[in-house]
């Protein structure tokens, strides 16, 4: 029993984890409908500079990170997605993947291939309780700041004004725009929320595992991706949830599989993902009335 | 909106627009004097909702002047022209379906100039339609037809656009529910609005508008005063370009 219990609060702090990083791809999604597979160079940027800052004062190194991810988002759109607001999705696609393999290269290129310690919040690192099942302090942190940022999300896009326009834009671009809703500034806002996101993301990962490789934010993106696709994509609270599912499993998984098992761990979460869109192509939690659906 | 507002006209000149290699409007020049009322009709096709469109700055035009009032707002993108003065009610409503009817209608403000007489023109429109104010909490995707029209068209409004422009407002809609947008249009018209009006309905147009314009093949053919509204077979001839 203390097993199951052990899973399932692996699995919540996990997917807390990957919600976020869902919520990040599907808002762009929802505004731009980009698939951004570079989601996850944020995520390493703002983990690289967490490393780097990791002797400076807790806050100003923390801050730093978010400021850099939320750079490096507005960047890739001024100066990638931008120019290709008209093209087709497939090309968008494309950029995408060819953006996270540069930057990848450049992590490389700068930062060396073996990988830094980025250990800001190592602190968290410790155990919370101990006995039948063992709680780290990161487990519960994971979990209150997943919690507490998917809610704040929720109330910026239900009650400000700003948030009212990225889910017009998102619903129906062509028709927000002739209400006088400025597209350049709800693209931006969603960069830059997906920009601070990624830098909770790459906090929490840190505060787990202190160790940034230059693929750290492709392994996360591949499973937030498939979670939002296994969610549905055309929705805000169903991309999260499928986020959230995804890591879960993993988490899951994780726990139960045997060690000699454990590096099929992904061939299992993929086997998993393939026979929900089997049985659900449009998506876990797709609803039957699609039409009106708000993505954001 | 709470008092008659200081109109201003609308003038488009030898307006085209093509979509790729096809040219769908061609040469089109019209007017629309301050405080009046004009429709464009003509059969599927004929490029009524692409000239509302480059009038939007929805779609680019090829060449052409268009103006509102003394200002040129050719080449500007939908948000700029939405709050440089003019609101579009689009054809099938454009609601946003999974918003409530008060979000819908937050969203009409967001061109608006000014919030000064913003609570006056709230309560005008709630006077005008009804269902904006009885089903402000509700999804705007669960109204019938004829509420969403209210709502869209109180949308607009709440902008406080210097001109209308209203896509097929009876499209799809009761003959009693078309009476009644019609009969608020008139209450638009005595606040002073600048409305062009595209419409299916040529006889209801044409009796209800200042003046008329037939729309064939993407060319303006004729121009009709009220007076012409029994002229079935000069309407008929227009309309199919002989």
């Amino acid at each position: 029993m203390s097993n199951v219990i052990q899973y399932i609060i692996d699995g919540i702090a996990l997917g807390a984890v990957y919600a976020l990083a869902a919520v990040g791809i599907a808002l762009i999604f929802g505004v731009l409908r980009l698939v951004n597979f570079a989601y996850g160079e944020l995520i390493t940027i703002a983990a690289y500079v967490l490393a780097v800052t990791s002797n400076w004062w807790l806050p100003l190194s923390l801050l730093a990170a978010v400021a850099s991810s939320v750079a490096l988002a507005v960047l890739t759109d001024r100066v990638a997605f931008k120019r290709l607001r008209e093209a087709p999705p497939a090309t968008t696609l494309v950029a995408t993947f060819a953006l996270s393999f540069a930057l990848e290269a450049v992590w490389r290129l700068v930062f060396g291939v073996n990988g830094r310690s980025a250990d800001v919040l190592g602190a968290l690192n410790t155990t919370a309780i101990s006995g039948a099942i063992d709680v780290r302090w990161v487990t519960i942190v994971e979990v209150v700041v997943g919690a507490a940022l998917l809610s704040a999300i929720a109330i910026f896009l239900r009650r400000s004004t700003i948030g009212l326009q990225m889910r017009a834009a998102a619903s129906d671009i062509r028709t927000a725009r002739t209400l006088g809703v400025r597209a350049d500034r709800v693209i931006l806002s969603a960069f830059v929320l997906s920009g601070v996101l990624a830098a909770v993301v790459a906090m929490l990962l840190t505060a787990g595992s202190p160790l940034v490789t230059p693929t750290l934010g492709l392994e996360v993106t591949t499973f937030a991706l498939v979670g939002v696709v296994v969610g549905g994509m055309d929705n805000l609270v169903t991309a999260t949830l499928g986020g959230f599912v995804v890591g879960f499993v993993n988490a899951v998984l994780g726990d139960a599989l045997g060690a000699d098992l454990r590096v099929f761990l992904s061939s299992f979460t993929y086997l998993a993902v393939i026979l929900v869109l089997l049985l659900r192509p449009g998506g876990l939690f797709a609803s039957r009335r699609a039409t009106g659906a708000e993505r954001v | 909106m709470s008092e008659v507002a200081t109109a201003v006209g609308l003038a488009v000149e030898g307006l085209e627009v093509a979509y790729g290699p096809v040219t769908v409007v061609r040469d089109l020049t019209l007017n629309v004097e301050p405080g009046e009322v004009v429709a464009l009709v003509g059969a599927n096709g004929a490029g009524k909702t692409t000239t509302l469109s480059a009038i939007m700055g929805l779609v680019p035009a090829k060449a052409g002047a268009i103006r509102l009032g003394d200002r040129s707002i050719a080449g500007f993108r939908p948000e700029r022209v939405a709050r440089a003065g003019i609101a579009l009610v689009p054809e099938g409503r454009h609601l946003f379906p999974a918003m409530t009817v008060e979000e819908n209608l937050k969203l009409g403000t967001i061109g608006r100039r000014s919030d000064d007489g913003l609570a006056e023109d709230r309560a005008w429109v709630e006077e005008l339609f009804p269902a904006v104010r009885d089903f402000s909490g509700r999804r705007a995707g669960d109204l019938s037809g004829g509420q969403q029209q209210q709502v869209a068209i109180a949308r607009a409004l709440l902008a406080r656009p210097d001109v209308l422009l209203l896509d097929e407002p009876s499209l799809g809609l009761a003959p009693k529910t078309v009476e009644s947008v019609f009969e608020a249009l008139t209450e638009i018209r005595r606040r002073g609005v600048t409305v062009l009006l595209v419409e299916q309905r040529a006889q209801l147009a044409i009796g209800f508008c200042d003046r008329t314009y037939v729309m064939a093949a993407g060319e303006l053919r004729l121009t009709l005063t009220p007076k012409d509204a029994g002229d079935s077979a000069r309407i008929v001839a227009a309309y199919f370009g002989s």
